[in-house]
């Protein structure tokens, strides 16, 4: 987010205010590659997330991002409520019922008689189900590298929306004489340029779109972008309702304090002060 | 000093101070919503409101206990034997007269909050009492087939949740059955 | 109470039955409606108000979070986050709370350094002031229970580098931090006890709030000029002069405080504290919560574990001395040309210790402006750190006795009716 940005923008002010800056950041080669900044639609004390960009970016989670990462505080139900993608209740529904959940029978067991998991279809009440049942099913489905839950993501990176969307699109052929370990990949916004995960988003029209309601293409770009969106609500889904509510409060304080200055002036007119 | 406390009471009654003291209480008092909102139930509690059921696997005589609101909820295939007497029970023998008709919405199918009317508690689902629907084994308040209070100290029947037959099958408890349902069922 | 020739005189027979009974409304009437404040005081005496209503807030709000929270490594974290996500305004009331930390300190500061820059701590007022280190301690204290609680990463290495100072003690320190902990490190028991700890000392705060307030109607209000208060010709009644002046500047405050929750709500934070505690991974840049960064900086400039921890602690106690350590006739430093520009810098020392204290820990060079200083990190703090324990230490008394304060004027009143008028300020005899 911009808020992020604001802030490394306001160190480096001052930083210049006092005359420094930390050379180290400058010179390191191996120095993560800071994020690219974009314009989104939800910058600023007025903006807003974009529905069918936050619908298209559910999309890509699902299809691409949600077969290693979890997403544990998001529900489905979350899916269709204001200030998010607003899906509608039945699309919601829809989606959660094409998932299956862990549950447990009349008698509380998890397991059927060949020990199989006993499941249900999902409900708008459920959690998006996590990819793995535990941390070391995760690890050794991937390399011995965690995918992180990216309930949060967004908010636990320095500048996280901008750094979500570079390194999507941030993974290129190692530079020459740079030694990329064995089952790692090559990208510049990744801590030491050396990461686990295989590009994820590798092809235009990886993900299909709807072709109506004025979808653009899917290019990696693009599809970066939404999932980006999407991440960035996940990560805080009462920003609406909290720019809105602050636009609101900040005038009632700016017209209390024109009040009560008047009143303070009124009041002390006559004492010499 | 110029200003002795007549002086200020005076003043005090000036438009401008009476604004900003209405704005910095109407400022206050707005802001007390938050804290007192806060303790009603929050999103995740209230998407919990709605149970969906699954009848078809339970065989004629059935009980299952199932959890709706955090209350536990009696889902009872009644047999043809169990639906009679229930039906035929003369109303003025019922300390609260209801009719079956008016508790059930296919008389197959009882549902009932299993929380006895009494103090409380959970009326004992394998022992049915004297009248064939439950003992509360706390006080010993006894229900019948349609889950009505017929002997002991509780005062009401067992509690009808609201709920939905949303297929043949599948009950939606916590949802208001739709209008049309309802008429379909008794009409 | 100062100059105080007015007392409560009850209107109607139940309040004159009441007063006699339990005197609350004379309480509230003689030492805050009526109470004479010098009618000079400026915005920065306006904090001591916001401050009230701070803790207010903050203990407000965090009774209202306590309700929701979990205190328990397994589900804090997402405790949290459910209050952000689901609980009826839960993130309004939670940006509130930890935002509030923030402003709480920033007013903090700047009543501190409104103290030291009018000299209200000198007699008769030393109580007082040092009442005051005892709140800043113990908010210090507060702060730092209240960020360990969303168990983020920058909570649970937060705490384990803040516990971790108590090791420093000769002897007894391994015990005193397995004391601390309940367990061989930072985990779960500790997470309680900080919960525990996290809601009782705000109250502690209250009370001991309640005698800086008990310690100021005594000597009564400092002021800009730094004397005393003559009679009543140089005060107003608190109500209603101070309420409607410290009520704007709270409106003021409120709005950069609304500015953070709703429109920056993370920007005082730090990203890492949204990534779960693991117990395995220190973050690569851990630091404190800003409003410790100076002393941070204090404690790294020290290569030994105990040094570096005893001046980190002193360069608050120190403030403990200042009364008795500045040996000016003088109070405000507006009469005390020297002492104005040696505040100043003061400041900026600890601003640079702050800059300092953000830094990774390494010792490179800094840059000015494109060109590499010859000075390392290190040493520039140790430069810092060594000055400011000299400004307390030995220029505060050694300035006392050698500058020639500015003439003062005689009284409030006549200072400022000669403002007015632009008139020569009458000038106290010697």
């Amino acid at each position: 987010m911009g808020a992020a940005m604001t802030k490394l923008n306001l160190l480096v002010a001052l930083a210049l205010v006092f005359g420094f800056a930390d050379k180290t950041l400058a010179e390191d080669a191996h120095a993560v590659k800071p994020p690219k900044q974009m314009k989104w639609s939800w910058d600023g004390p007025f903006g807003q997330f974009d529905r069918q960009q936050l619908q298209r970016g559910y999309q890509v989670y699902k299809e691409v991002c949600a077969s290693c990462h979890s997403m544990h505080l998001v529900s489905f139900r979350n899916l269709s409520q204001p200030g998010g993608p607003e899906f509608s209740e039945a699309q919601m529904k829809a989606i959660a019922a094409g998932v299956q959940i862990n549950t447990l029978d009349d008698k509380g067991e998890a397991f059927d008689d060949k020990g199989v998991a006993l499941q249900r279809p999902g409900t708008a009440a459920d959690r998006f189900p996590s990819p793995f049942s535990n941390e070391l099913a995760a690890r050794a489905a991937n390399n011995n590298a965690y995918p992180p839950d990216l309930s949060v993501i967004t908010k636990a990176r320095p500048d996280g929306s901008n750094y979500v969307y570079s390194l999507l699109t941030g993974y290129s052929d190692p530079p020459a004489k740079f030694e990329l370990l064995p089952g790692l990949y090559y990208n510049a916004h990744f801590p030491n340029h050396q990461i686990a995960m295989p590009q994820p988003l590798a092809t235009d029209d990886q993900v299909t779109y709807a072709p109506n309601a004025g979808n653009p293409a899917a290019t990696i770009d693009q599809m970066a972008k939404d999932v980006t969106a999407f991440l960035t609500w996940a990560g805080e889904p009462k920003m609406e309702e909290r720019k809105q509510m602050g636009v609101k409060v900040i005038i009632f304080l700016v017209l209390l304090a024109a009040l009560l200055y008047t009143a303070y002036r009124q009041l002390w007119k006559d004492v010499d002060h | 000093m110029a200003h002795s406390i007549d002086n200020a009471n005076v003043t005090r009654r000036d438009f401008i101070y009476v604004a900003s003291a209405t704005a910095a209480g109407v400022g206050l008092a707005a802001s007390l919503w938050p804290f007192i909102d806060q303790m009603n139930p929050a999103a995740d509690t209230l998407a919990l409101k709605e149970v969906e059921f699954d009848l078809s696997p339970l065989v004629e005589g059935q009980i299952v206990t199932i959890e709706w609101q955090k209350k536990p909820v009696f889902i009872r295939r009644r047999t043809a034997a169990e639906i009679k007497a229930a039906e035929d029970v003369p109303l003025d023998q019922l300390r609260d007269p209801q009719a079956d008709k008016d508790r059930v919405q296919k008389p197959e199918w009882l549902i009932l909050v299993a929380v006895c009317t009494h103090l409380g508690c959970v009326p004992d689902k394998n022992n049915k009492g004297e009248f064939g629907g439950w003992l509360c084994a706390c006080h010993g308040s006894q229900y019948d087939t349609s889950g009505r209070i017929r002997k002991g100290p509780a005062p009401k029947n067992l509690a009808v949740p609201p709920y939905l037959y949303l297929t043949d099958t599948k009950v939606l408890i916590g949802a208001e059955p739709k209008p049309a349902a309802v008429v379909a069922e008794h009409g | 109470m100062a100059h105080g020739n007015y007392s409560y005189k009850p209107t109607n027979a139940f309040m004159k039955w009441l007063d006699s009974r339990l005197p609350i409304v004379r309480l509230v009437d003689e030492s805050v409606l009526k109470f004479p404040t010098p009618k000079n005081l400026n915005m920065w005496f306006t904090f001591g108000g916001i401050l009230t209503f701070m803790l207010a807030v903050q203990i407000v709000s965090g009774i209202v979070l306590a309700m929701h929270y979990v205190p328990h490594e397994t589900q804090a974290f997402d405790s949290v986050e459910r209050i952000m996500r689901d609980v009826n305004y839960g993130w309004l009331l939670r940006y509130m709370h930890s935002n509030g930390a923030s402003m709480f300190f920033i007013a903090v500061y700047l009543h501190i350094f409104r103290g030291l820059y009018y000299g209200s701590f000198k007699a008769p007022r030393e109580v007082l002031w040092l009442l005051g280190i005892v709140i800043y301690l113990l908010m210090m204290a507060t702060g730092f229970l209240g960020y360990t609680l969303p168990w983020g990463q920058m909570s649970f290495w937060g705490a384990t580098v803040i516990t971790n100072f108590f090791s420093a003690i000769p002897l007894v320190g391994e015990s005193i931090t397995q004391w601390l902990w309940g367990s061989f490190a930072v985990d779960n028991t500790t997470l309680q006890r900080f919960f525990s700890l996290h809601y009782l000392l705000p109250f502690v705060i209250a009370g001991v709030v309640v005698l800086h307030i008990w310690a100021l109607h005594v000597p009564g209000n400092n002021n800009p000029l730094g004397i005393d208060v003559k009679g009543p010709q140089d005060t107003v009644p608190f109500h209603p002069y101070y309420t409607t002046k410290d009520g704007f500047w709270i409106a003021l405050f409120l709005i950069v405080f609304a500015y953070f929750i709703f429109f920056n709500p993370n920007f005082l934070g730090h990203a890492d504290n949204y990534v779960p505690a693991n117990r395995l991974v220190t973050p690569a840049h851990i630091v404190p919560e800003w409003y410790y960064l100076p002393l941070y900086a204090i404690l790294r400039s020290v290569p030994d574990k105990l040094i570096g921890v005893i001046l980190m602690i002193s360069a608050i106690l120190i403030w403990a001395l200042l009364p008795w350590l500045d040996t000016s006739r003088v109070r405000s430093n507006n009469f005390r040309p020297i002492m104005k520009q040696l505040f100043w810098i003061l400041i900026v020392v600890i601003f640079l210790l702050g800059y300092l204290g953000a830094q990774t820990a390494d010792d490179s060079n800094l840059v000015f402006f494109g060109a590499e200083l010859p000075i390392g990190k290190l040493l520039l703090s140790q430069l810092l750190t060594f000055y400011y324990f000299a400004h307390f230490l030995v220029i505060t008394p050694i300035v006392g006795l050698w500058e020639t304060p500015n003439p003062v004027p005689e009284s409030i009143s006549k200072a400022v009716l000669a403002k007015k008028n632009g008139g020569a300020v009458p000038v106290a005899a010697e």
